[in-house]
């Protein structure tokens, strides 16, 4: 039996990986791509809200599944317990072929230039591993145009004067407002903020010989059913396939990396579709499981040469987990402001996303997604009625007059929070699962109330009549669907886990490329800069091997 | 105009009901062990009918009962909730025995403003006595309240919302139209 050797093998076909996979095949080298879940399709789920990536209350519409799959998850008091995928305390992103890309909102957010210098920009703070990124945003500019031109980005930079410096402008124009983001529109310009068209990984017109989008209410959390969302899925990896050199193979659990009696890193063992153990061997390996999985991986990949797991000498690796504090406000209207217009977000102001006076960062406020029935139901004034008569005539009466801005907060890095892996609770495979514990930043409490107080404000001069807030940033493990920073790059190998090409410090032939990477999480989504880092780290291993490179 | 056609809609509700009841007696004369539910017995199943009507009361539209909550939640049971089967069978026992004792009468059985007091109590995690020992009045209301919403506001598919009924309330085009274009409009 066996598997035939490879140049390369990537761990993951999400933002990160699939993009890697695509660099590498497309540059000669023979790639297998592994991924955990299958392809998915919106007719496997459709527009059911109860069954979605964002609402999983009944399972997640596009992976993983509660019947493999588990995590533990330590409380602040101490207790653990054992969490399954459908709910929140898993920080779940997804598992199938483009993994979150599938079923995102795709807001398709550059980071600022100071986010790559935070502690230049706000000095070390107590209690936080704030760190510059060993990169600057420059480094990074033409991946992320890259990313825009490849994947697919609709918007108009011009109107964001915040936005970092750029080369290129969008290859899409914008998206049109929908009534409640027209509102928000207007009142942003008379409170003197600088209202802009959200740049969305979305078609606004036909783009890489796919339609545009029809604007459908069910969007965010859901696949695409014309498939002018613009992912992973329907952009580079088909582009990878095509090249002959890449192998997709779906429905493999990576369990381990493979180290041989020399210390050097051979390639991966596998569950197959069959539930079969496999080996594959490789050149190269690059790791893109997302934050969480990505972490468990290493961790769980130990030997006489890495008894802490690979690339865990110095205790890094899977530390600093962190995702986005959500903050914002509600605002109810005297009329109607809902015109079932999707995908529902299109305005947003980057007014607050730094040099707040006080405060560590800031981020982005949004009109939201557009609501669904079931979770309105928890969107309440304080003080309401959570059941009964008055709470149902408040969904008939309020569903299409209430709007919400908010935004993603930059969470202040803290070394606590962390992925490990648990000592006794395994998965359906047998592999030791991910064990999250920690808690945000006690002060990441203070940007999201700036950032709710501005959104209270916004909403109020955009003619909301009773509005309210809604503050993130509690005790609490983050992660979720902006899971990142277990993995961070720099330039020292006490404090980080690779270097600034994403390649593990001890390490010649092994990567990372996904959200792990990340320094920090930007007042943004992160999944353009994860795409731009996998053009980047991609990017370098296809020049380098062109060289002659073999990384060993 | 307006009134005549919710009217109209009820009366349609209050008909189908009947009719499915109708159905089920007749099937049952023939077949008496055969019951509708797949987890909860026929006493449970009446004193969730009570329960998800308190969750979402009936007004000028039907309410969780007629809506199928209750065979919303009997069928999750048996699949993605399987793992919170023994807090209903415990749930609903400590719901029965606690009426009992105090009011000599079943949940059901109580004045709609007794029902409701009742699952105030809950609510406030104010309940008495061992049955619910802690923490688990708290608990359990916010398992029924929960899956009574998703029962109630989720896809029909479900085995709740029946005629799309909650999307009717809320004015939202059920179901959704694929293949429009609106992008020009
Ligand atoms: C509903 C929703 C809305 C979102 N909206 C936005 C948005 O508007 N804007 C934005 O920027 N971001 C958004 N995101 C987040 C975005 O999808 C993620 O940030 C991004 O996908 C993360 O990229 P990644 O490469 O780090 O990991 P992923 O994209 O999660 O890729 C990891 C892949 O690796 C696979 N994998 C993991 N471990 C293994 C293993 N051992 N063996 C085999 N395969 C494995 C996983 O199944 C997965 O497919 C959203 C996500 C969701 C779910």
């Amino acid at each position: 039996m066996g598997n035939k050797h490879v140049n390369a093998i990537v761990v993951g076909a999400g933002a990160g990986g699939g993009i890697v996979a695509k660099e590498l095949s497309v540059a000669g080298l023979s790639v297998v791509l592994f991924e955990r879940g299958g392809w998915a399709t919106y007719d496997d789920t459709d527009t059911d809200e109860l069954k979605s990536q964002r609402t999983t209350v009944l399972g997640n519409a596009y992976g993983p599944d509660d019947q493999r799959y588990k995590r533990v998850v330590v409380n602040n008091d101490g207790s653990a317990n054992i969490v399954l995928p459908s709910e929140g305390g898993y920080n779940n992103n997804a598992a199938c072929v483009g993994s979150g890309t599938v079923s995102y909102g795709a807001m398709a957010w550059r980071f600022m230039q100071e986010d790559f210098k935070l502690k230049t920009t706000y000095g070390p703070i107590e209690g936080s591993t704030l760190d510059d990124w060993p990169i600057t945003y420059e480094d990074l500019e033409p991946c992320y145009e890259k990313a825009e031109w490849e994947i697919g980005v609709a918007g108009d930079a011009t109107q964001n004067p915040f936005g970092a410096p750029r080369n290129k402008p969008y290859p899409m124009p914008p998206f049109s407002h929908n009534k409640e983001a027209k509102l928000l529109y207007d009142a942003a310009k008379r409170l003197g903020y600088h209202p802009f068209p959200i740049p969305m990984l979305r078609n606004s017109v036909p783009y890489g010989g796919r339609p545009a989008c029809i604007r459908m209410r069910t969007c965010c959390g859901f696949a695409c059913p014309v498939n002018a969302k613009c992912g992973t899925h329907n952009t580079v990896i088909p582009i990878a396939i095509e090249s002959g050199n890449c192998e997709l193979r779906i429905n493999s659990v990576v369990s381990e990396i493979l180290v041989n009696e020399q210390g050097k890193i051979t390639g991966v063992t596998y569950f197959d579709e069959k539930n079969r153990k496999q080996t594959q061997t490789a050149d190269i390996v690059v790791v893109s499981g997302s934050a969480t999985e990505t972490a468990r991986l290493l961790l769980n990949s130990k030997s006489k040469f890495f008894p802490k797991g690979i690339g865990n000498e110095n205790d890094w690796v899977g530390h600093n987990l962190q995702g986005h504090a959500y903050t914002g406000a509600y605002g109810i209207f005297e009329d109607e402001v809902y015109d079932d217009l999707g995908p529902g977000a299109s305005v947003a102001i980057s007014d607050f996303n730094h040099h707040n006076p006080g405060i560590m960062g800031g981020g982005v406020l949004c009109n939201e997604f557009i609501r669904m029935p079931y979770s309105f139901t928890g969107i309440r004034p304080p003080g309401s009625a959570s059941w009964g008569k008055e709470h149902k005539a408040f969904q008939r009466l309020n569903f299409k007059r209430v709007a919400q801005a908010v935004g993603p907060y930059q969470e202040i890095p803290n070394f606590e929070a962390r992925v490990e892996v648990d000592p006794t609770v395994k998965d359906f495979w047998g592999i030791p699962v991910a064990r999250l514990s920690g808690t945000r930043h006690e002060k990441d409490i203070e940007g999201c109330r700036l950032m709710s107080e501005k959104a209270e404000l916004w909403l109020k001069e955009a003619g909301a009549v009773q509005t309210w807030q809604s503050v993130g940033g509690g005790k609490g493990i983050s992660g979720g669907q902006h899971q990142a920073g277990t993995c961070r790059m720099g330039n020292d190998p006490k404090t980080s886990v690779t270097d600034k090409y994403g390649r593990i410090h001890a390490v010649p032939n092994l990567f990372v490329a996904d959200g792990s990477l990340n320094v920090n999480n930007g007042g943004f989504n992160p999944a353009l800069t994860i795409m731009a880092l996998g053009f980047r780290v991609g990017g370098y291993i296809a020049s380098e091997w062109s060289k002659g490179n073999r990384f060993k | 105009m307006k009134k005549q056609l919710k009217l109209t809609r009820r009366r349609f509700i209050t008909l189908s009901v009947l009719g499915a009841g109708g159905m089920c007696l007749l099937s049952r004369c023939a077949n008496p062990p055969l019951s509708p539910w797949r987890f909860v017995t026929e006493q449970e199943s009446k004193l969730l009918d009570a329960l998800v009507e308190q969750i979402i009361p009936t007004d000028e539209w039907p309410g969780g009962r007629d809506a199928g909550v209750t065979n919303f939640i009997d069928m999750q049971l048996t699949g993605p909730y399987a793992r919170y089967q023994e807090s209903y069978r415990k749930g609903l026992a400590a719901i029965e025995e606690t009426c009992k004792t105090k009011f000599q009468k079943r949940f059901e059985e109580l004045p709609f403003e007794e029902q409701t007091q009742f699952l105030k109590t809950m609510e406030a995690g104010k309940m008495e006595g061992k049955l619910w020992e802690k923490g688990f009045d708290r608990q359990f209301f916010r398992l029924i309240r929960d899956h009574s919403m998703q029962g109630f506001y989720g896809s029909p598919r479900h085995g709740g919302n029946k005629n799309n009924v909650s999307y009717k309330m809320m004015r939202l085009d059920y179901p959704v139209i694929i293949g429009q274009n609106r992008y020009n409009n």
